[in-house]
């Protein structure tokens, strides 16, 4: 889960690295009385989950209580790169003396912790590691062993950050890594990080992503909630407990398992359709799990044919089979539906829905042969 | 012959005792694997049709010889699962749990690097692995199967690899060993583990790779696909049509960026000497003509 910069800020205060004084508002006559109270000037900051909204014109500073409504006002409603921004972040704006980058994030192919520094902040960082690489001081931490100070102070001191500033990094540093190991992140960034005129350094920005797999350990992660980003289709998905991903073509698809799920989207588009959907059901593709599916699916008004692809591994056929028919009992279908069945049970499957066959349900043999028929359903 | 598992494999099961861990655990023995043992603390001195449990995977391996362990457990009981297995001196471990948080992964996978190097994980995540007529640890449906080689299977996907399997099958042609090493972005056992062990098997003459988004693993299995491989490769990478930023299903199926992407690692593959289907199907079909290319026949059968 990608947190918002000030649910970012929010996460980083829990492990005491320092973020300037601000609060988030919703509404213009909010957002002056919040900054009346933080005092003048002020960062008035769009909060939203994509890159680029300062270019687009998402971050602005005030002077006084008048340019602060002129500025609220433009920016709450704006559109960023498709994300309609609802929600303001203000804070005390910072005389900045220079800015910094630091991130922690796995790194894949070493299976170690990788700490990035840099004293090119404020910019993006695929961009400095494509013109200068020498600019990012790069540290791996081996999560058996940990950060030691030592080794925070060292990778500070060789990014080349003002050395009235080390200290403090490193310090932010340690916390960070604690944020991002006991706080489950994947990733944890600071862009920029910033030394102060007043020889301060603190967090002016904060990306957090979070490892749903450790939802389970943190209660306090229900209250964040995933917000406007969202579409209707995949809070109604979510809700069902369903495994899905929201595309724009006209092929709604279910199948188990990810890759067969993403194998068959890829498939559809190979035979000339486009998939309106990603949906995995998983191991357990009974009755039930096939109305919530359906349900999703059938509420996309671009869907035009279903394809399910199902190969039984624990899941058995039969039992796909005949969740499929009470499906279409209980959920009246618009468009209709190709299946294809392997593997576990298949025969059995295969008889089951035999009688029941009709131009709104149809089955295929193979898995090429379904997506061609779903495609066609599509354009038909 | 056949890789990381063959007919002497014994197999404690960790968490026989649970849903999972019963159905899949007598579905392998069913299969005909060696399974000897499980273990669910607390639960030691009970049965689970016949197969006795232990508290401990150390008292199991005393008890029957097994020098395999399959972990069906929960996530927050699979890391200490996976270890309490390494330190009882098993040389293989095979862990199908999902959603196991991250941190967790990247802790117990250097612990076992650093303390255990012996003991070969494969997983989290995986539907395990299977050599026909063998051995069978996880969740694969062993009749989709056929034995005899030529070809070894190696996958991140769990139901892409029955996909496969099915294909080749189909196809009449058999598998040396199917290896799932996981979606998960840590996985215990990588792609090049698994190449070079197919690459040392006499009995497996071509591979199948199928790979996902995301990461890096699949350009690395490229470079070593080229400088280090004689035996045919075919590939297949699921999720050209992903859209960046999103994971599809897997935690480690995510476009970043420009990286990671379906494209990319096709293109790595195919530079690589592999031939690099564009769907499951396809890749049966290149098999075909792979193995008859090696005389082996193949649909004829001859």
């Amino acid at each position: 889960m990608d947190l918002f910069e000030y649910q970012g800020k929010q996460y980083f205060a829990r492990f005491g690295i320092p973020t300037s004084q601000g609060g988030v508002v919703t509404s213009v006559d909010a957002a002056i009385n919040l900054a009346n109270q933080i005092g003048y000037p002020v960062v008035l900051k769009a909060q939203v989950k994509v890159g680029g909204r300062g270019k687009a014109g998402g971050v602005k500073i005030a002077a006084d209580a008048d340019e602060a409504r002129e500025e609220a006002d433009s920016i709450l409603g704006m559109d960023i790169k498709g994300h309609l921004v609802e929600v303001l972040w203000i804070e005390r704006a910072s005389s900045i003396a220079e800015e910094y980058y630091a991130s922690f994030t796995l790194d894949r192919t070493a299976k170690l912790h990788l700490c990035m520094v840099s004293a090119r902040g404020g910019v993006e960082i695929e961009q400095v590691a494509e013109e200068d690489p020498d600019a990012i001081s790069r540290l791996y931490v081996d999560p058996v062993e940990g950060l030691s100070a030592e080794a925070a102070l060292d990778v500070v001191t060789k990014a080349g950050l003002n050395p009235t500033a080390r200290d403090e990094a490193a310090d932010i540093l340690m916390k960070l890594y604690r944020c991002y190991v006991e706080g489950d992140a994947d990733l944890v960034e600071i862009n920029p990080l910033i030394l102060t005129r007043d020889g301060h350094v603190h967090a002016l920005d904060a990306k957090v992503t979070l490892d749903d797999s450790a939802a389970f350990r943190h209660p306090e992660w229900e209250s964040l909630d995933g917000g406007q980003d969202t579409d209707f289709r995949e809070e109604m998905a979510k809700a069902r407990g369903l495994n899905y991903v929201g595309l724009s073509g006209s092929t709604g698809i279910i199948a188990n398992g990810a890759g067969l799920a993403m194998s068959t989207v890829d498939l559809v588009s190979q035979v000339g359709g486009s998939a309106a959907n990603f949906l995995d059901v998983g191991g357990a593709a009974d009755a039930d799990v096939m109305v919530a599916a359906l349900e999703v699916i059938n509420s996309d008004d671009r869907v035009r044919s279903i394809l399910v692809n199902i190969f039984g591994g624990i899941v058995r056929c039969d039992e796909v089979a005949r969740g499929i028919l009470e499906a279409m009992h209980r959920v009246e279908l618009r468009c209709p539906i190709t299946i294809r069945l392997d593997g576990t049970n298949a025969v059995e499957a295969r008889q089951i829905l035999a009688d029941h066959l009709s131009e709104k349900l149809i089955a295929e043999p193979t898995m090429l042969g379904a997506a061609r028929r779903a495609v066609e359903m599509a354009s038909a | 012959m056949s890789i990381f598992v063959d007919e002497s494999t014994v197999v404690v099961v960790q968490g026989l005792t649970g849903g999972q861990g019963r159905f899949h655990g007598l579905r392998n023995r069913a299969y005909g694997t060696k399974v000897a043992a499980g273990v669910t603390p607390g639960k030691g001195g009970q049965n689970v049709d016949g197969i006795p449990v232990f508290d401990t995977v150390a008292e199991a391996v005393d008890a029957t010889g097994a020098n395999a362990s399959f972990v069906s457990v929960p996530p927050r009981a699979a890391g200490a699962a996976i270890l309490e297995a390494a330190q009882a001196g098993v040389s293989l471990v095979v862990c199908i749990t999902e959603h196991i948080p991250a941190h967790d992964e990247a802790l117990f996978f250097n612990k076992l690097r650093r303390e255990h190097p012996g003991t070969r994980l494969i997983g989290p995540n995986c539907p395990g692995i299977i050599s026909p007529g063998k051995c069978n640890i996880g969740i694969t449906s062993g009749d989709i199967a056929l034995p005899g080689g030529p070809v070894g299977i190696v996958s991140r996907s769990g139901t892409l690899t029955y996909q496969a399997i099915y294909e080749l099958s189909q196809q009449r042609i058999g598998q040396t060993t199917c290896v799932g090493i996981g979606g998960d972005p840590v996985p215990g056992t990588g792609f090049i583990d698994c190449l070079e062990a197919f690459e040392a098997d006499p009995e497996t003459r071509a591979v199948m790779m199928i790979g996902e988004i995301g990461g890096s693993e699949e350009e690395r299995a490229a470079e070593f696909i080229a400088t280090e491989m004689t035996k045919p490769v075919v590939a297949y990478v699921a999720g050209v049509t992903a859209p960046p930023g999103r994971k599809m299903g897997h935690a480690g199926a995510i476009v970043s960026g420009s990286k990671g992407t379906a494209k990319a690692k096709m293109d790595a593959l195919e530079k690589a000497g592999a031939r690099v289907a564009k769907n499951p199907t396809e890749a049966g079909e290149l098999m075909v003509e792979v193995v008859k290319d090696l005389g082996l026949g193949g649909p004829d059968g001859s």
